[in-house]
């Protein structure tokens, strides 16, 4: 990756933290700290990786995403925005009574959100059958699903991963965002996960690892994890929750919760100066 | 009805869910290591590539039917009705029911009927838990003919379906030579004045057998096969009302969320609230281990009550 699209790609990550920020404090409510987080993986996917149509969104080769972190939908919500799937003005509406930008993923209402998220651990077993389906009717696309890593305390991604490994989905590849962040606290104090990669690793998947704020190591991995045969991948982000905002860096707190005018202002303020510096 | 043959609805959903997997290429099965009992075993024998056994993990199954439905197939799902409607509703409600995805829900072993597996195994709650999830079909095929017509049908509606399937062997009550399924369509078996029976699954052959024992004793019986309960025939059921005024109502389920509570929703709704109704269900219980006909018999799912209600709501 040359720098210059590396470049291009942090503004564009930039825009989408402006936008989440700007989502959640226009709803009063919803979750900026692990859509802070996903914002480079997110901006990545649908602006290198993915092949999609944003004219056309139910083009039946396209690469599918599912958020099974559904919550952190504003992040998802910007970068389609941005790919021009909806219009941008949809996004002050985020969570307003009668809009198109639910407070988790509708695939009914939201034109390139592949799949209805929101309960976790829900996201990835229907990620899985759509990399199944592109099995059965022999098709090229691959699936792509995020996760958190406090959602991986769900069962049900458990028997989503062994179904995974155990039918060789080589078109899915999993991404488990690892702020070690959930909202009661440290997911390491919680109820652990860890060790996440050997879990994965005993489960038949191959693993990769990335840093989620650094493009050249997110295109490292996804390269890698194309490439696998005969076995689904997962990329274990390590991320900052609330990546771009000080006061939300590494807070459990900032999980769920809108910030005020002021904490608004303070973070547009910092994410543009961001912005500024990308342009020195 | 000693000499009427008797076929289980599952094998009647096994037998035509493979015919419809030669016909149709986008048909998946997905089944939860109970293949030989929900009878998609049939299917994967033929079609081993479009039938995934997804070991004893039902949430995570209704969750990749919904995947699959999002990316254009049409998955049939089947399990027990307890780990279908019960142990994945909430699956079944956020991934299947809110995107109002494709999947059919095949769910087999419904009731009491199950038999000796007991209590944990009947699930006797299942329509009253798919009922409320809006825009979900619920289907409850009488016998072989309306089952296997019914598996069809639903790969025609597009939208999710929850089918009730059972174990049992049940009598065949309807010619399959002219019989005609149609969702949300109740049958009419037979035209009366005096009370009607609307019946679902296989409470509809013993309804049969109320209707004649009542019509010997001079009392004219409207019998209603009402296979869908959801959407349910409120036409049928208001005219009933106006008809014949008396209603008894005969399930295999709870008398809680059933097809007695939608009757009776649609009677006050259509302001017929001053029909009499009475329920021939399972009264808010637990089943228990026993043979099967044993325990239609001891919850009262036979035609001797039917008769019963049918005289309360007469008297």
């Amino acid at each position: 990756m040359d720098k210059n699209t590396v470049k291009e790609l942090q503004r564009k990550a930039n825009q989408v933290r402006q936008s989440v920020i700007e989502e959640v404090y226009s709803a009063k409510s919803g979750h900026p700290g692990g859509s802070l987080s996903i914002s480079d993986t997110l901006t990545y996917l649908y602006h290198v990786e993915m092949r999609v149509d944003p004219a056309n969104p139910h083009w039946e080769e396209r690469d599918r995403l599912v958020l099974s972190k559904g919550h952190t939908c504003p992040a998802l919500y910007a970068v389609l925005a941005q790919k021009g799937f909806f219009d941008a003005e949809e996004l002050k509406k985020f969570r307003h009574t009668g809009a198109m930008l639910q407070g988790h993923p509708d695939m009914k209402g939201t034109p390139g959100v592949d799949m209805s998220t929101g309960s976790l651990g829900q996201g990835i077993s229907a990620a899985v059958g759509m990399a199944v389906a592109g099995k059965v009717k022999h098709a090229g696309w691959r699936v792509f699903t995020i996760l958190g890593d406090g959602e991986l305390e769900e069962g049900q991604v458990w028997e989503a991963a062994m179904f995974a490994a155990h039918h060789k989905l080589d078109n899915l590849i999993a991404v488990v965002d690892n702020n070690n962040l959930q909202i009661d606290g440290k997911v390491s104090d919680v109820c652990s996960v860890y060790p996440i990669d050997e879990k994965f690793r005993a489960f038949g998947w191959e693993v990769f690892t990335a840093d989620a704020h650094d493009f050249e190591s997110l295109e490292k991995a996804f390269q890698a994890a194309k490439a696998v045969e005969g076995k689904p991948s997962v990329i274990l982000q390590h991320s900052v929750k609330g990546k771009g905002v000080s006061y939300m860096e590494d807070q459990a707190g900032w999980h769920g919760k809108a910030p005020n005018e002021q904490q608004y202002e303070q973070a547009m303020a910092e994410l543009k100066a961001a912005a500024a510096e990308l342009e020195v | 009805m000693a000499d009427v043959k008797k076929i289980a609805t599952r094998e009647s959903y096994g037998r035509t869910l493979a015919q419809l997997g030669a016909e149709n290429e986008r048909v998946v099965v997905l089944d939860a290591d109970l293949a030989e009992s929900t009878k998609t075993c049939v299917f994967q024998a033929q079609f081993p590539e479009r039938h995934f056994d997804c070991g004893i993990a039902e949430g995570n199954m209704a969750s990749i039917a919904a995947g699959l439905a999002a990316a254009g197939m049409i998955p049939y799902f089947s399990s027990f009705a307890m780990f279908a409607a019960g142990r994945a509703y909430e699956q079944i409600r956020n991934s299947i029911g809110y995107p109002h995805l494709n999947v059919k829900i095949c769910a087999s072993h419904a009731g009491i009927s199950v038999g000796e597996d007991g209590a944990t195994h009947q699930c006797v709650e299942d329509i009253a838990l798919m009922r409320n999830i809006p825009g979900m079909v619920i289907v409850n095929p009488a016998d072989d003919t309306e089952a296997s017509q019914a598996v069809r049908a639903i790969a025609d509606w597009n939208g999710p379906v929850y089918m009730r399937l059972g174990r049992l062997a049940v009598p065949v009550i309807n010619d399959p030579e002219t019989y005609h399924f149609e969702i949300g369509k109740a049958v009419t078996l037979r035209e009366g004045k005096d009370v009607t029976i609307i019946a679902t699954g296989l409470m509809v052959a013993r309804a049969m057998e109320a209707a004649d024992q009542l019509e010997q004793q001079g009392i004219s019986v409207r019998l209603i096969n009402m296979h869908t309960i959801k959407p349910i025939d409120k036409e049928a059921i208001v005219k009933a009302a106006q008809e014949t005024g008396r209603i008894v109502t005969a399930e295999e389920h709870s008398v809680i969320g059933g097809l007695y509570s939608a009757v009776c929703e649609t009677l006050l709704e259509t302001d017929n609230g001053s029909c009499k109704v009475r329920p021939v269900a399972v009264m808010d219980q637990f089943g228990q281990s026993g043979p099967a006909e044993e325990l239609l018999t001891l919850y009262g799912l036979t035609a001797e009550n039917i008769v019963a209600k049918a005289k309360e709501v007469l008297a």
